[in-house]
């Protein structure tokens, strides 16, 4: 076994629309190694969460990979069949989503969504074996096991979206993608998950991608962050560094336009312009009309994403901000 | 109280009680204490942040205050041309007027404004409404204000839906809405919760500069202490329909004094990875204040709760020293 | 705050233009979007067919027919022996067992048909939207009053109605068109109306109309009222298609005083004893036929409009 739980290679995927293909995740790379949490941040439509649909190919009907693999513990899941990516969903690679409220059932006991989801991917067990099992998921996210038998509205926001959790870890994934898990729930609420989901993650050694808008959470969560912007990864390095020393300038903007309760209150960065529009990406840079370091080959040529330093690698002409 | 001049809106003892299981032939068997007991005063042009959890009251104090509902019990004194004016309970032609002194600003930019009006009819509604200028002079108005709010030039924007625009650009519309019968004061409920990153903060600002250009006095209600901190000179921490804590803006960031404060700014994270955060030391889940208890309305999660904050009522907001104020026994 | 001045620009152009080209640019995307349903179209297609049809019958009494064997009541062709005849030359669709040529009857019928299908759709739609608007604006009392009137409404049996009312009074086109608006369907469409009402309803919009001053028939006329009218233009559709066949089904049973529609062709068909003769097919068929194409032409579109109105059902 490799060191990477997690390969992306040029993965590009579209969803059809009535106005043309639109280009949620264009040319992406990036790796994930074991036991490793990484941070994937942007603003809506920046293709995160298609990024996480496509890892475990849940995709709408108007949506297609068109190119690039995926490889999860070196099988590449891009070919397989709907039918063959069941085997892998969950038990190699699992989500939790956005919405709590929606991804659970309303006419089923917390319980039994859990063992269903477990029953498929691991029938070995037995249902004694199951039940114990979920006391102990339930534990680990900190619920009362007694509430096991409960309906999903029987929950508060934030025990709903432990028992999300729960269920995403049912089946001993390698990796786990968590789209917004917090956003819909208050601080205090979000900071009580955040801290299990940090816990969870090094106790059982388990590889995490988590997604946010919210640069703040992913600076307490990931060890490294990937920034994504206009579809495509835009710079990818350790957390610090990115907090600390970004050198792409959307990079640069987001960290610099990020209020914060701490430290001095710093003069707030405004970004020109507005996310373009994917139907017609401007040629080039995707960032170019809003950076402000743009010149002439910003406009024409598109930037490799390649490493700048050590482990740190960005898609720009001009990183820094340096002429 | 000693009554200042320089207080525009002047919140005493607003409270709104919600029934619970009521019917038309059916009394309410409980209520539910949305905002109880609130006293706030807001000085002309100054940015007051109310800040909260879900549920603690802070969008019903907007409402009250722009008299979308009806308070219970308390008033709101509005200082006017004609002196101080009470419109908690004004109804009718008298209500009408008030409405051009405030106004609001809503959180979700895509939900704020009808699909199908046009930006301009958007816009001019205020004007329309309160049968303001002639048509020429309306629209000259609305292209005015939309260039103000940033949307240049405003004539490729008159006559375009919602929908053809983005978020940041919508809640610019719904800025320039807002402003466009020159209001004394805006109500502001989350303003750019919904907004990106990038985008927010050019919103952010546009807020302030017209704060500074037209003399608007804002109530900045938000969840984001991190926005509130940039947004406002001072800040109100509301819990369960009780404002727990009031001062100036660093003040009660830097130097809390009650404990839910001290939770709430524990846990905030912080867009910075080599920080730590203190632990947070209170319990439990928010609830809802149906029915509360008479005492203090944080004391099943308070960590410094005992004998005399469950023997007592709720405690009164007491001045800590210069203007922080805060609600809490053990201080 | 800087003072209003008047638009001096040269390129100025009146409100009222700009509001025409708005809707003129709606009405042009509405239509695309609609004109990619085949089954809309088809129906669409239908209904202008009858459209021509109908203005047809008085262009050819006035020219080419003579009114004395054409009229479709009065008319009578002394030079066939025997009627009912079948389809010739002279009569293309045959005569009934009064000599009254078919073709021409089917012709003059179709514009009572429409007329009779419009007016029943408006007033149920006038009905139903103000009901559904005015129930989920207000609520508590005004909403359970109006409800429970939809209620007996939908549980009003109209048919047995409409048949003890033609028997007390004279039930011409009018009347009729009128009973089956007020009577038929408003309930069920009342109920869709004011649960979109609701939707609508607690908008952020209609809070933002009324820290502005809007009182509630500014609120009902321009922020609700427009949300609702597509969703009731789609159930005039269908109410078109019952009303209808409403008539058809009163006419057969002889209870309504028109002079001629396709409901009483059949009944013609019937009371002399045609109606299970196939070698009589033209005296059935032509009628029937009719109404079952019109029917259909006007759901098809009603169809298709619900792609056009509902974003869920339109195909990406």
């Amino acid at each position: 076994m490799t060191e990477n739980v997690l390969e992306v290679n040029d993965l590009t995927m579209h969803y059809m629309t009535r106005k043309g293909p639109v280009f949620a995740v264009d040319g992406v790379t990036f790796h994930v190694k074991r036991g490793e949490a990484i941070g994937l941040v942007g603003e809506s439509g920046c293709g995160k969460t298609s990024i996480a649909i496509s890892l475990l190919k849940l995709l709408p009907n108007n949506a297609k990979i068109l190119n690039g693999e995926i490889k999860i513990n070196d099988v590449d899941t891009v070919p397989l069949s709907d039918k063959e990516m069941n085997k892998y969903r969950w038990k190699n690679i699992s989500m939790v989503f956005q919405a709590a409220m929606n991804s659970m059932n309303p006419v089923y006991s917390v319980e039994e969504q859990i063992a269903e989801a477990m029953r498929e991917h691991m029938p070995h067990l037995s249902d004694q074996e199951m039940s114990e099992k979920i006391d102990y998921l339930f534990n680990l996210v900190g619920l009362d096991p007694a509430l096991k038998t409960q309906y999903p509205h029987q929950y508060s926001g934030g025990m709903r979206q432990r028992a999300v959790i729960a269920m995403a870890l049912s089946c001993d994934p390698d990796i786990i993608i968590a789209d917004e898990p917090t956003t819909a729930l208050d601080v205090i609420v979000q900071d009580a998950i955040l801290k299990r989901i940090r816990e969870i993650q090094e106790e059982l050694n388990m590889a995490m991608i988590y997604i946010s808008h919210d640069i703040a959470v992913i600076a307490e969560v990931s060890q490294r962050v990937g920034v994504m912007y206009a579809g495509k990864l835009v710079e990818m390095s350790s957390t610090e560094d990115i907090f600390h020393h970004p050198i792409h300038p959307y990079t640069m903007a987001l960290m610099s336009s990020f209020p914060s309760i701490v430290g001095e209150k710093t003069e707030l960065v405004t970004l020109a312009g507005e996310p373009p529009d994917l139907l017609n990406p401007p040629a080039g840079c995707r960032f170019h009309p809003r950076c402000p370091y743009a010149t002439e080959i910003c406009r024409e040529q598109e930037p490799d994403f390649k490493e700048h330093a050590v482990g740190h690698y960005a898609a720009c002409w001009h990183p820094g901000g340096v002429k | 109280m000693t009554q200042d001049n320089n207080t525009l809106v002047d919140v005493q003892n607003l409270s709104k009680l919600f029934p619970i299981g009521q019917g038309v032939f059916k009394q309410a068997e409980s209520f539910v204490h949305a905002v109880s007991g609130v006293n706030l005063k807001i000085k002309r042009g100054e940015s007051v942040g109310l800040v909260g959890e879900s549920g603690c009251g802070k969008t019903t104090t907007g409402k009250l205050l722009t008299r979308l509902i009806d308070p219970s019990e308390g008033n709101i004194f509005l200082d006017t041309d004609e002196g101080r004016v009470d419109i908690a309970h004004m109804r009718g032609k008298e209500m009408k007027i008030f409405r051009r002194r405030v106004q609001m600003i809503f959180q979700d930019p895509y939900e704020s404004m009808n699909p199908r009006l046009t930006i301009y009819d958007t816009v001019a509604e205020p004007l329309n409404v309160q049968g303001i200028g002639t048509v020429a002079e309306r629209e000259a108005r609305v292209s005015d204000l939309l260039e103000t709010v940033g949307l240049t030039p405003a004539s490729s924007f008159l006559f375009r839906y919602p929908h053809e625009l983005s978020g940041g650009q919508r809640q610019r519309v719904a800025i320039a809405r807002a402003l466009v019968i020159n209001p004394d004061f805006v109500v502001a409920d989350e303003p750019t919760s919904m907004l990106d990153v990038s985008v927010r903060t050019g919103v952010m600002h546009l807020m302030q500069d017209l704060a500074d250009r037209f003399g608007v006095t804002y109530l900045y209600i938000t969840h984001d202490l991190a926005v509130a901190r940039y947004m406002c000179d001072r800040i109100a921490v509301m819990y369960l329909g009780k404002i727990v804590e009031i001062g100036n803006t660093e003040d009660v960031l830097q130097h809390p004094k009650h404990p839910y404060t001290k939770a709430l700014l524990s846990a905030v994270p912080v867009p910075d990875p080599t920080y730590t955060r203190e632990p947070i030391l209170i319990k439990g889940g928010i609830s809802r204040p149906v029915d509360p208890e008479p005492r203090c309305r944080f004391y099943d999660r308070c960590p410094l709760a005992d004998k005399i904050c469950e023997g007592n009522d709720h405690p009164p907001l007491e001045d800590q020293g210069g203007g922080h104020l805060a609600a809490c026994y053990h201080i | 705050m800087s003072t209003i001045s008047s638009p001096v620009d040269a390129t100025y152009i009146p409100l009222w233009r700009v509001r025409l080209r708005l809707f003129w640019r709606a009405v042009k995307t509405n239509w695309a979007m609609f004109a990619e349903n085949p089954i809309g179209l088809f129906g669409l297609g239908l209904i202008i067919f009858f459209g021509l049809f109908a203005l047809a019958h008085p262009i050819l009494i006035s020219t080419v027919w003579e009114a004395k064997i054409y009229d479709p009541v009065n008319g009578f062709d002394i030079e066939i022996p025997y009627h009912p005849s079948p389809p010739s030359a002279k009569h293309l669709l045959g005569t009934d067992p009064m000599g009254r040529d078919v073709l021409s009857q089917l012709m003059f019928s179709t514009r009572y048909e429409f007329a009779l299908g419009m007016i029943s759709a408006i007033v149920t739609v006038l009905i139903a939207t103000s009901i559904g608007a005015i129930a989920a604006y207000y609520g508590g009392i005004t909403d359970i009053l109006l409800m429970r009137i939809v209620d007996l409404v939908i549980m009003i049996p109209y048919l047995p109605i409409l048949i003890v009312m033609s028997a007390l009074m004279r039930v011409g086109m009018i009347e009729l068109a009128l009973f089956i608006g007020i009577l038929s369907g408003f309930g069920g469409t009342a109920i869709v109306i004011k649960s979109q009402a609701l939707t609508v309803k607690v908008k952020p919009y209609i809070e933002a109309a009324r820290i502005s001053g809007g009182g509630d028939f500014h609120i009902i006329f321009t922020h609700m009222v427009p949300n609702l009218l597509p969703i009731a233009l789609l159930y005039m559709m269908f109410v078109v298609t019952g009303a209808i066949f409403s008539e058809a089904v009163l006419s057969f049973f002889g209870l309504t005083e028109i002079d001629m529609s396709w409901g009483l062709m059949i009944n013609t068909t019937q009371v002399f004893g045609y109606i299970m003769r196939f070698d009589a097919w033209y005296l059935l068929l032509p009628a029937s036929l009719a109404i079952t194409l019109l029917c259909a032409a006007f759901y098809m579109v009603g169809r298709a409009l619900d792609e056009v109105v509902n974003p869920r059902l339109r195909e990406r």
